[in-house]
């Protein structure tokens, strides 16, 4: 059954002509040479004053990069990134404010017009608080700001931008960036590895729970220029945090590269829900320009009964290529994967994720909704593995497509790999009708078809959009409604 | 960093130098493109797990070496080889005899064939040139894949079939393969099948061969199924357990033609069967079924691609493996729904049942799709018998080995059930009890 008038409207609404996103802020900038090379690497390292340790791990990351190939993999077909005609560095040149008021206003104007608050929202007595929302703000290489950090302090919350986190807490990035993501993890991760700018560090003390939302907006704003931000997250025992992500870019011509690195680690019973909105510049119509999001994202459920959940809402970049994953190690751990990818235009996306089943009675859950509409190729291709010693391992997943058009493709490619008896995996997609049964239900009760299929594909989604932080609630109203109803049944 | 799929193992060597001692024996070149294929394999090489339609089956660890093509054998010695055959023994069917992979006309019933069907050994055609050999690889992927190069360039003898418009034969045929001898030996056969239009025709295939030595057998089927006909197909591998076996079946639909397949596994060290399916046709329906049943040291390998490229066609792909020992199962399944195929509706299944530890499933069934007003899905699953089920049988009095071989028998069952041929079905769940019998 082709989609339904509701569905079409709404991803035209979302349609790539529509970006809102797409301005540019002019902006005196810093920026090192272009193209890479050992000396870039040392420009990145002292702009940053880096300790000696960082500036040889990422020199050995760069020699190891030389070595590699791009992966050709993927679903996914586009003009190769000329390494050497990109720059790997760029800030604002008004650098380190001490309070807001220092920051450059551009820079100020700029988040307010993306409606990410970096004044911190007081709360007047006898109102009803609203929710409020740490952030760390990245704008091309740099952190720009970082709010409530006061607060979360009082909670014993780390929440600050990398670079900070080197100079301040080494011994907690020394022991565990790169011990998720491993330098030589692929091409892209160990590229990241030798250029990475800014991104955000999170370390929760043990027993806590973060008492706000976290959350990092990544803007590229800055012409030829790549943005390789890290993020480190650490949960220790029994703390729980939810980390947001948002990420724009400008309109443009040419494509900007994006590879960026997050590594989780939750420790015993503890939890983190790490969610993304990504709706990076997706280029126009006609497939000029875009993001390019070559991420490596990936969450160590390093202790017994933790538990690491990954949503994300993806409508943005040209090419996408990302494959968040769980690596189940402690018993009892759990991972969690819910995904909705709209497609449109000449966008390509190739994402999914692994859940990598090493631990005993270690469970997760994978739920991936992909639409794709114009001319573009939405795939999803996924890991579901259990080790020989996982006792007990369980994994559902779940994805289904949807076309719109008949330009585009879904596909979807899953890898299911058992090798333990007790181990339970069901995987099940469809790009299918919507059940007879459960319409002509609605319809006896006075529903037009199309109301009927718009009521139940809306309760069908919220799997996965039920999973966002309120604060994602705004943004995923527009895709609330899509329906899925080639998907259901 | 070095190229190492440049590096050219024993075996690979191995078989260019077989292939460079047999061209002068090679007949008939130019009907079937035999130094292309070769070359083409060349290039390519063994498969490893590097190539991605490989992955879990890597036959250049696998294949160390190139066993030598076998000789036709003498009727004396094919006679001895065939005494002992047991697949599909007891059907009432017409047989073409292949020993070592050469057929075997005393041993044929090449003059009592089924009403409407004409069989030609494939030298023969070669040699006359017969104008079905169009029918070679009728299906584009099938071309690409190494396996069936190999076939082509090695190809040694076979056999053309044509079923005439509208013939219905209630009598199946038989295409019996048994393998004999001592030392390690290579088979290249091609069985070309047409039929006209209207037509329903059963082809039955069984495979064996002795236990304890390296064989390396490879058979191709090649169908072209007609505007309206249908092909039922059922084939049976219980090769020796030395034998690395390699087997494709690529199959072109026309309009609102019906297919039927389903292989069940028992034998080989190393099994991967191949199946190619080209929707040309519209209105078509397709069951292409398998079951595996595998013990200590096995591999048993399903690849699957049904390329649906005609509106409105229909497909049910049904896949079991149940693991024993520290044996392997894969399967890979891939159904592809080209823009024009609007209406198709595919589903496939793969299924996995492990009774050990120590065996492992991969799984990896894909979907590509193009149309947008389709009905498609794949589901796969793995895990050990159902404990509750498991219960329920045992609170009945069933000692728990009995419970658990009723199980096996009831999963696999499903799909041999789609054979339509009686005798075949009765013979296949034949097999799968004397599996169990023989595990204990």
């Amino acid at each position: 059954m082709p989609a339904v008038q509701e569905t079409i409207d709404r991803v035209r609404a979302i349609d790539l002509d529509q970006y809102k996103y797409g301005f540019e802020t002019t902006i005196e900038m810093e920026k090192s040479e272009k193209g890479i090379s050992e000396d870039v690497i040392r420009f990145i390292s002292g702009k940053k004053n880096e300790p000696a340790w960082l500036l040889e791990w990422r020199l050995d990351a760069y020699k190891r990069w030389q070595t590699m190939k791009e992966p050709e993999w993927a679903r996914v077909s586009y003009d190769r990134v000329d390494y050497d005609d990109i720059y790997y560095y760029a800030a604002p040149k008004r650098q380190g404010p001490e309070s807001l008021d220092e920051i450059d206003p551009e820079i100020l104007k700029t988040y307010e017009k993306l409606g990410i608050p970096l004044r911190e929202v007081e709360v007047l007595e006898g109102i009803a608080p609203e929710r409020r929302v740490a952030v760390d703000a990245v704008f091309d290489s740099v952190s720009v700001a970082t709010t409530f950090k006061k607060e979360l302090e009082k909670a014993g919350v780390i929440f600050m931008p990398i670079s900070e986190a080197v100079r301040e807490h080494p011994e907690l990035v020394k022991k565990y960036l790169g011990s998720v993501v491993p330098v030589t993890d692929n091409f892209f991760a160990t590229l990241n590895s030798a250029v990475f700018s800014d991104g955000s560090f999170v370390y929760i003390p043990p027993g806590v729970r973060c008492p706000m939302e976290l959350s990092t907006y990544f803007r590229i704003n800055e012409r030829d220029t790549g943005q390789f931000e890290r993020t480190l997250i650490i949960a220790d025992k029994g703390s729980y945090v939810s980390y947001l992500e948002g990420c724009t870019a400008p309109k443009r011509d040419d494509n900007q590269l994006h590879a960026a690195v997050v590594e989780l680690v939750a420790l015993e019973d503890a939890e983190i829900k790490y969610s993304t909105v990504q709706n990076w510049y997706p280029g126009d119509n006609d497939g000029k320009g875009g993001i390019y999001n070559f991420v490596t994202k990936r969450g160590d459920c390093r202790g017994a009964r933790s538990k690491i959940s990954w949503t994300q809402v993806e409508t943005g970049s040209a090419i996408t290529w990302k494959y968040p994953s769980c690596i189940l190690r402690g018993d009892d751990s759990r991972g969690e994967f819910y995904s909705i990818a709209v497609s449109n235009g000449m966008q390509q996306v190739d994402s999914g994720t692994k859940m990598i089943h090493l631990g005993k009675n270690t469970t997760s859950r994978i739920i991936s909704k992909g639409i794709s509409a114009g001319r573009s190729q939405n795939t999803y291709r996924g890991l579901v593995s259990a080790h020989r010693k996982a006792k007990g391992a369980r994994n559902f997943t779940n994805c289904d497509s949807l076309l719109i058009g008949d330009q585009c493709g879904a596909h979807t490619v899953p890898y299911i790999e058992s090798k333990n008896a007790s181990a339970v995996f069901e995987h099940e997609a469809t790009t299918s009708k919507i059940s007879e049964d459960q319409k002509f239900y609605c319809q006896q009760r006075g529903l037009s078809e199309e109301e009927a299929t718009a009521l139940i594909v809306n309760g069908f989604v919220r799997d996965v959009l039920q999973q966002l932080p309120m604060e994602f609630a705004v943004e995923a109203q527009k895709l609330i409604s899509i329906s899925l109803e080639g998907s259901v049944g | 960093m070095a190229d190492i799929a440049n590096l050219r193992t024993a075996a690979e060597t191995g078989l260019s130098s077989l292939f460079e001692a047999g061209r002068k024996s090679f007949a008939t070149e130019e009907a079937i493109g035999r130094e292309e294929a070769f070359k083409f394999f060349e290039a390519t090489g063994l498969p490893s797990r590097r190539v991605e339609a490989f992955k879990y089956t890597d036959l250049r660890a696998a294949m160390t070496e190139a066993a030598p093509p076998a000789e036709a054998p003498s009727d004396e010695a094919a006679r001895a080889a065939v005494a002992g055959a047991k697949g599909f023994a007891g059907i009432e069917a017409a047989r073409l005899t292949f020993v070592n992979g050469h057929l075997v006309p005393a041993l044929s019933d090449l003059d009592g064939l089924p009403e409407g069907v004409r069989v030609t050994p494939l030298n023969a055609a070669l040699a006359q040139s017969d104008a079905r050999l169009k029918l070679l690889a009728p299906v584009e992927q099938a071309r690409a894949n190494p396996i069936y190069q190999l076939n082509t360039a090695f190809l040694a003898d076979g056999a053309l079939i044509s079923v005439a418009a509208g013939a219905k034969p209630e009598r199946p045929l038989h295409l019996r393969f048994v393998g004999a001898g001592t030392d390690g030996f290579s088979t290249a056969t091609r069985v070309l099948v047409e039929l006209a239009e209207g037509a329903e025709f059963t082809l039955l295939e069984s495979h064996e061969g002795p236990d304890g030595v390296t064989y390396q057998p490879n058979d191709a089927l090649d169908v072209r199924v007609g505007n309206g006909a249908a092909f039922r197909h059922a084939r049976l591998n219980r090769e020796g357990r030395g034998a690395i076996a390699l087997s494709t079946i690529s199959v072109r639909l026309d309009d609102d033609a019906r297919l039927e397949t389903v292989n069940v596994v028992t034998g080989a060290v190393l099994s991967r069967h191949q199946i190619y399916m080209h929707v040309a046709g519209e209105g078509t329906s397709a069951v292409v079924n398998g079951a595996a049943m595998l013990g200590a040291g096995q591999l048993a390998d399903s690849t699957l691609l049904a390329d649906h490229a005609a509106v409105g066609g229909v497909g049910r792909e049904m896949f079991k493996t149940v693991i024993d020992g520290d044996a392997t199962g894969v399967f890979q399944g891939k159904i592809i729904v080209r823009q024009a195929a609007q209406q198709t509706d595919g589903k496939m299944k793969s299924d996995c049942l492990l009774l050990t530890d120590e065996g492992q499933m991969m799984n990896k069934p894909e979907l590509e799709i193009f149309a947008d007003d389709v009905a498609c899905g794949h589901g796969a699953t793995c895990g050990a018998p159902d404990e509750d089920l498991l219960f329920y049988l045992m609170a009945r009095g069933l000692p728990r080995a009995t419970a658990e071989s009723l199980l096996v028998q009831a999963f696999l069952g499903e799909a041999v059930e789609a054979v339509t041929h009686e005798g075949a079905r009765a013979a296949l769940i034949g097999e799968i009890e004397a599996w169990l019998e023989a595990r204990g």
